[in-house]
């Protein structure tokens, strides 16, 4: 009876993982195929490689968006680590359900909507639309996720350090500086690399409240597919794809280490 | 030194309090005001100007131009989404296509959730890893990806003709399983991840105790295992079923003219009719309808966090 249980399990969580990786394989393997039509094997080759960097527009798109991206990645980490300080810290506040409410609610609503209420913004107050707009409605949908990843790591610390800090004379500011983001340093990268990811994929909200000269990279895109499936969209998919994984991949090594070694050292400083 | 102390607590009432104000004043201007900016301009009529909507509401002739313009507001747009089958037929599907994804979506996400809990442990972090990494991979291509795979000449449809299961290609692009598949693949991360944090948590001496005492294993499951997954099971239904309601790039790419969504409806009101008064109706609508399960998602999630303390 085990044993079939455990095969199953096996067998679910294979199936699963083929399914949700395939289809990215499946573009990546068709960016290096020679034909024109996707869907036919022309062999081996990276002409579509080739064309992405002549093509002026989809590389001006993809300077514009990596700058949105590492801008409003930036502004929301400031922001929703204060956020997350303010929910898990302070316990209760005047407007405290309102405020953890506009920090839940941006993580479901659809997109459509927060676009379209941005620009109405934007509009009403007559700001030019373009590359600030953009970024004012990235930091908005992103400082919430960042918010929610900084949160998770702040309710598993250690006050007593902190106590131990301000007993010991340090200001809280400084507190917050030596002691804590230290320690929540995980969580703040992580949600850092999470804002970027999402500025770097939003096409509903950017399609919204972009102007005229900040094209972004999944705006191209979208045009592009709307006309039919192209080569070179899988080529610039596929070094997306490799980009963001490798980021990931690697973040996650470095922070897994540090652990360790912190670890190590709590152990050393216990025994001596 | 009595001086000093209280020096030093209002200086840190005062760090404490811009710590809340900054964040909270960001989201008051960028994400609930804009709201009732939405709400005011559901009820103007279009006109060609720019902003392409009238009234616009200002004081720039007194309170009594402000008056003047306040009796032009209307409620035309809301009869309209009454009145024309298309606006109130797209609401109505878009429900039915975020309620039967969200099924869908569990029905898949379980088993592959349950297998992670179960594996051995040193797989198990990997294992998340593995989920996550294509959740942080551009929607956008992960939707395009199915193109290539569902349309005519897709793969798909070689694959099933070379091995003679079908000598016509299936269509499948442009129809409603086309915007299950696609909705089902994006999602599956979101019901994943809460599913198995709360099957990992699971006392297995439950089960095993359930064993010893001669409980069947399928008996376990529906009397142990499955009620204390609900929890998880919950907020990745909300997690999923609230965005799904309002999707635009999946019904938009992998839909067809014949599939109706109202994330999709709103966008061709705003960017091909430029109708901006009827898309601020239609946002308001769907607000109101998605209201309520926003608002049990937030709670549950804040006595989540709270919970784990």
């Amino acid at each position: 009876m085990r044993r079939g249980a455990t095969w199953f399990n096996a067998t679910s969580v294979a199936i699963g993982f083929a399914f949700l990786y395939l289809p990215i394989l499946l573009l990546v393997i068709y960016s290096f195929n020679e034909s024109k039509l996707v869907t036919v094997w022309g062999g081996f080759s990276f002409r579509w490689y080739g064309e992405l960097l002549r093509d002026q527009a989809m590389l001006d798109a993809a300077w514009v968006t990596l700058r949105v991206a590492f801008l409003s990645a930036t502004i929301a980490t400031v922001l929703g680590t204060l956020g997350a300080l303010a929910l898990v810290r302070f316990g209760r506040f005047l407007g405290r359900t309102l405020f953890s409410g506009m920090i839940y609610a941006p993580l479901v609503m659809p997109d459509v909507i927060t676009g379209l209420s941005l620009l109405l913004l934007f509009v009403s107050l007559d700001l030019d639309r373009g590359f600030w707009t953009l970024i004012l409605a990235h930091v908005t949908l992103t400082m919430c996720f960042v918010a929610v990843v900084v949160q998770s790591r702040l309710v598993t610390f250690d006050r007593s350090l902190e106590e131990a800090a301000l007993d010991l004379g340090a200001t809280p500011a400084k507190t917050f500086f030596v002691i804590t983001l230290p320690l929540i340093m995980p969580g703040v990268v992580a949600g850092w690399m999470l804002a970027f990811t999402l500025s770097l994929d939003d096409l509903v909200i950017a399609s919204f409240t972009t102007g005229p000269g900040a094209t972004t990279l999944p705006m191209k895109i979208f045009s592009q597919v709307k006309f039919g499936v192209t080569p070179e969209v899988n080529a610039i998919s596929t070094i997306l794809i490799l980009v963001v994984a490798t980021g990931v991949i690697v973040a996650s090594l470095v922070t897994k280490r540090r652990e360790v070694e912190r670890q190590k050292a709590e152990r050393l400083a216990l025994q001596g | 030194m009595a001086a000093n102390v209280t020096s030093a607590n209002a200086r840190a009432s005062r760090l404490r309090w811009l710590v809340i104000a900054v964040p909270l004043a960001w989201m008051l201007i960028f994400f609930l005001i804009p709201f009732f900016n939405v709400l005011k301009i559901s009820f103007s009529t279009r006109a060609r100007a720019m902003p392409p909507y009238k009234p616009v509401l200002s004081m720039v002739d007194g309170i009594a131009g402000l008056f003047d313009k306040l009796q032009q507001l209307t409620i035309a747009n809301y009869l309209t989404l009454v009145a024309d089958s298309k606006y109130w037929l797209a609401y109505v599907s878009s429900v039915q296509i975020a309620l039967f994804s969200t099924v869908l979506i569990v029905l898949v996400a379980y088993p592959i959730a349950y297998g992670m809990a179960r594996a051995p442990r040193q797989w198990r972090t990997t294992l998340v890893m593995l989920v996550i990494l294509p959740f942080w991979t551009s929607f956008l291509i992960r939707v395009y990806a199915w193109i290539g795979i569902l349309s005519d000449e897709g793969l798909l449809n070689q694959v099933l003709m070379q091995l003679g299961l079908i000598d016509q290609p299936l269509r499948i692009l442009t129809t409603n399983w086309a915007v299950y598949i696609g909705i089902v693949y994006s999602y599956l991360p979101f019901m994943i991840l809460p599913l198995y944090a709360t099957l990992e948590k699971l006392d297995e001496t439950l089960l095993e105790a359930a064993e010893d005492l001669g409980c069947p294993p399928m008996k376990a499951f529906w009397t142990i295992t499955f009620p204390l997954s609900l929890p998880g099971l919950i907020a990745g239904c909300f997690l999923v079923f609230i965005p799904i309601t309002g999707e635009f790039v999946i019904p938009d790419l992998l839909g067809g003219s014949g599939t109706l969504m109202i994330g999709k409806t709103l966008w061709y009101e705003f960017f091909n009719n430029r109708n901006w008064p009827l898309a601020s109706a239609v946002a308001v609508v769907l607000l109101l309808l998605l209201v309520v399960p926003i608002v049990i998602f937030q709670n549950q999630q804040q006595k989540q966090a709270e919970k784990s303390r």
